[in-house]
């Protein structure tokens, strides 16, 4: 008799959704899904609403990763205005990005996943969490904590507010960086920089244990995307998109917002309320590719910053071409994280950052604009149409866990076949299977625009349907 | 020789005060620094007494009045803080979030909005009632301000100052009770009314209804406060 296997919810995410396992007769496994279970309708309401209002807007979209939304429409209203907005507004906003993809990435890496990574994805569930981290290895668990809290409070110093801070809009910033407040982030950066290495030392001992999970989690030949500068180095905030073929191929070079959705189109599961993004000349599902800090360190030919230089050199020598296994996610995160301290310390750096022209005005010269930025877990697009008044008409966001969608399937298929036989399961298999997802560090809120409770589930389902076993945490 | 000046005393919250014949409750309360929370009036505008949130109890008269309009007389004993009215005052606050679509996180007046600002001071935790949510349309069409109907509360300062200080009339109110709205000349695109651009109504409006299009997130405070002194200036003229 076959059975479906229900992980619902799938824990230690972003967001809420489930996994599915269908069974066949024999207990082995037919299918696999990953479904994202609500919908929220951002795109919808935004609909006559002025334009200039949208990255405030489109920022509650998730208390997580607010900055790129901010980032992304305001660069979409900037393109509506046609605006190039001041040199010192570029660096702060890009400080900004930095230094929520820091903190984002120490959520994902420190109360999200290291449980898996330092308790074992077999250990006892009831202490599978931070705290859990924080008693058997208190350097490390206080690491990734004080991580998180030097982004938080760049962002709060920048904008005022850890979350949905106000001070990204259209043409630029609202407020110049004080120097009390450059100095402030200066005197944070040495303990940064001291738990970084920290936890990438510490990562670089145990990855080595995780080898039968490397070899099935995610781990396929696929295309690649995110964002470069024209020296090929890494870019979070401005550049162009690079899309690479599996064997490291440049498929498509220079893809600026304006041009995003002629490369890239999205298809619709009845499965999932998040859209899956596919590269449009090899169509859906054959286009599907990977973004984020993988698909980032696949494509940049440097980072840009001498120390993250060297972590991108010993993350290349993973694989002969791009790395392919989604596990790496976790390598990947750390070394983004010690460029985007590196960063941080140049942009502030700047002979211009204290410079106090910080925003361009402008009223409508376009009726359509789109801006793109990476997102702490892959590329974020936004795209506005406006009239005259520059009332919004319609609007469309790609978000980085459509764009992940399809492999994030593919690899919650692979895992599933590679350890469920003749319907046996346990719990430390269902968490490897929830665990290829947590790779990803998708946002679930994020990718369908939702709200709703926290967080995922699992279900084992027979042949004929019937709900064999059903995990919530 | 001057007309005399013919003064009343009366109580207002248990305390002794004065006023000149004619003058409101309101304006003898403020006076002695007794605050009453008020929100279509504004000083400088004529009364209309439509919001009620400065009902006060009178002794021995079983209504309330508001008392931006309700003028003092001899020997009065006003209440302005009783259970009752903080009861009224706070149910007068729901009635207008839930009525419109008053979303304070993304609105550009929050932090300087008068209605948010009620909300708070008259202690407003939950709205009760169901929220109407109704789909109200943006008039973005002029150069400099927007009107933005989801989130006015037809105080009519905008309809006020524009009439009496301006003199130009361009604001109005159409429709009916909860269909009205306030309009430009004869329900026009604001960007093709007779409008002088001079922009009091958007620094009087008390909350993100009408706005400055340059102005985005939290940095719209506004500034009606010159209202008193342009009147003044007008009269010493």
């Amino acid at each position: 008799m076959s059975q479906t296997i229900t992980i619902d919810p799938v824990t230690r995410l972003e967001g809420h959704g489930k996994i599915t396992i269908q069974l066949d007769a024999q207990g082995n496994v037919a299918d696999a899904h990953f479904h994202v279970t609500q919908v929220r309708g951002f795109e919808k309401f935004s609909e006559g609403r002025p334009f200039y209002e949208m990255p405030s807007l489109m920022a509650r979209i998730c208390g997580i990763c607010p900055v790129s939304h901010l980032v992304a429409s305001a660069k979409a209203c900037e393109a509506i205005m046609s605006v190039r907005i001041p040199h010192t507004a570029a660096q702060l906003r890009r400080m900004l990005n930095l230094a929520q993809m820091v903190q984002s990435h120490a959520l994902s890496f420190f109360h999200l996943s290291s449980p898996d990574l330092l308790l074992g994805l077999d250990s006892d569930p009831a202490n599978r969490h931070i705290f859990g981290v924080v008693a058997a290895r208190p350097e490390l668990g206080r690491a990734g904590i004080a991580l998180r809290r030097f982004g938080q409070h760049i962002i709060e110093l920048l904008g005022n507010k850890r979350i949905h801070p106000g001070w990204v809009v259209p043409g630029g910033v609202t407020e110049p960086l004080s120097p009390a407040k450059r100095d402030e982030i200066l005197a944070m950066i040495p303990e940064a920089y001291t738990n970084i290495k920290l936890a990438i030392e510490w990562y670089r001992k145990v990855a080595d244990s995780f080898k039968p999970e490397i070899e099935v989690f995610a781990n396929f030949p696929s295309l690649f995307m995110g964002l470069i500068n024209e020296d090929e180095s890494i870019e979070f905030t401005d550049g162009a998109l690079r899309l690479i073929d599996a064997q490291g191929n440049i498929l498509e070079d220079g893809i600026t917002a304006n041009r995003f959705t002629e490369a890239i189109g999205e298809a619709v599961e009845p499965y999932s309320y998040t859209k899956f993004a596919y590269y449009k000349p090899l169509g859906y599902p054959e286009g599907s590719y990977r973004v984020g800090p993988l698909a980032r360190l696949n494509i940049a030919r440097s980072m840009g910053t001498p120390l993250a230089d060297v972590e991108l050199a010993a993350f290349k020598q993973l694989a002969p071409g791009p790395v392919q296994g989604s596990f790496h996610y976790h390598h990947a995160r750390l070394v983004d994280m010690l460029y985007g301290i590196e960063k941080i310390e140049q942009i502030l750096t700047d002979p211009l950052i204290l410079d106090k022209h910080v925003r361009a005005t402008a009223g409508v010269n376009r009726l359509e604009g789109a801006g793109q930025a990476e997102a702490p877990r892959g590329t974020l697009m936004h795209n506005y149409k406006v009239d005259e008044n520059g009332l919004i008409t319609w609007a469309n966001l790609v978000i980085a866990t459509g764009q992940n969608n399809n492999a994030m399937n593919r690899g919650v298929l692979q895992a599933a076949r590679h350890y469920i036989k003749d319907g046996k399961f346990t719990e430390g298999i269902l968490n490897r299977v929830e665990a290829v997802v947590r790779t990803f560090d998708p946002c679930l809120s994020c990718s369908t625009h939702a709200f709703g409770q926290m967080p995922l589930a699992l279900s084992l389902l027979s042949a004929e349907g019937q709900l064999l076993d059903h995990v919530t945490r | 020789m001057s007309e005399a000046v013919e003064v009343k005393t009366l109580i207002i919250d248990d305390r002794e005060v004065s006023g000149r014949r004619g003058q409101t409750i309101l304006e003898v309360a403020r006076e002695n620094d007794i605050q009453i929370p008020t929100l279509c009036h504004l000083d400088g505008l004529s009364e209309v007494g439509a919001c009620r949130l400065c009902l006060v109890e009178i002794k021995g008269n079983s209504k309330l009045l508001p008392a931006c309009v309700a003028t003092i007389s001899e020997g009065m004993e006003v209440s302005t803080h009783t259970e009752r009215l903080q009861k009224h005052r706070r149910t007068i606050l729901e009635l207008l979030f839930a009525e419109r679509n008053h979303i304070c996180s993304v609105c550009v007046a929050n932090g300087n909005c008068e209605l948010q600002a009620l909300g708070q001071s008259q202690g407003l935790t939950h709205v009760r009632l169901p929220y109407r949510n109704p789909d109200l349309h943006v008039d973005a069409s002029h150069e400099r301000f927007t009107v933005d109907h989801n989130r006015c509360i037809l105080c009519t300062r905008c309809v006020r100052v524009c009439a009496e200080i301006e003199g130009a009339h361009v604001w109005d109110v159409m429709g009916r009770g909860i269909n009205s709205l306030v309009i430009t000349d004869l329900n026009d695109p604001w960007g093709d009314s007779s409008c002088t651009r001079c922009g009091k109504c958007v620094q009087v409006c008390p909350t993100g209804a009408l706005f400055d299009k340059s102005k985005v997130g939290t940095e719209h405070p506004k500034h009606p406060d010159f209202l008193p002194y342009l009147n003044m200036m007008r009269e010493a003229q």
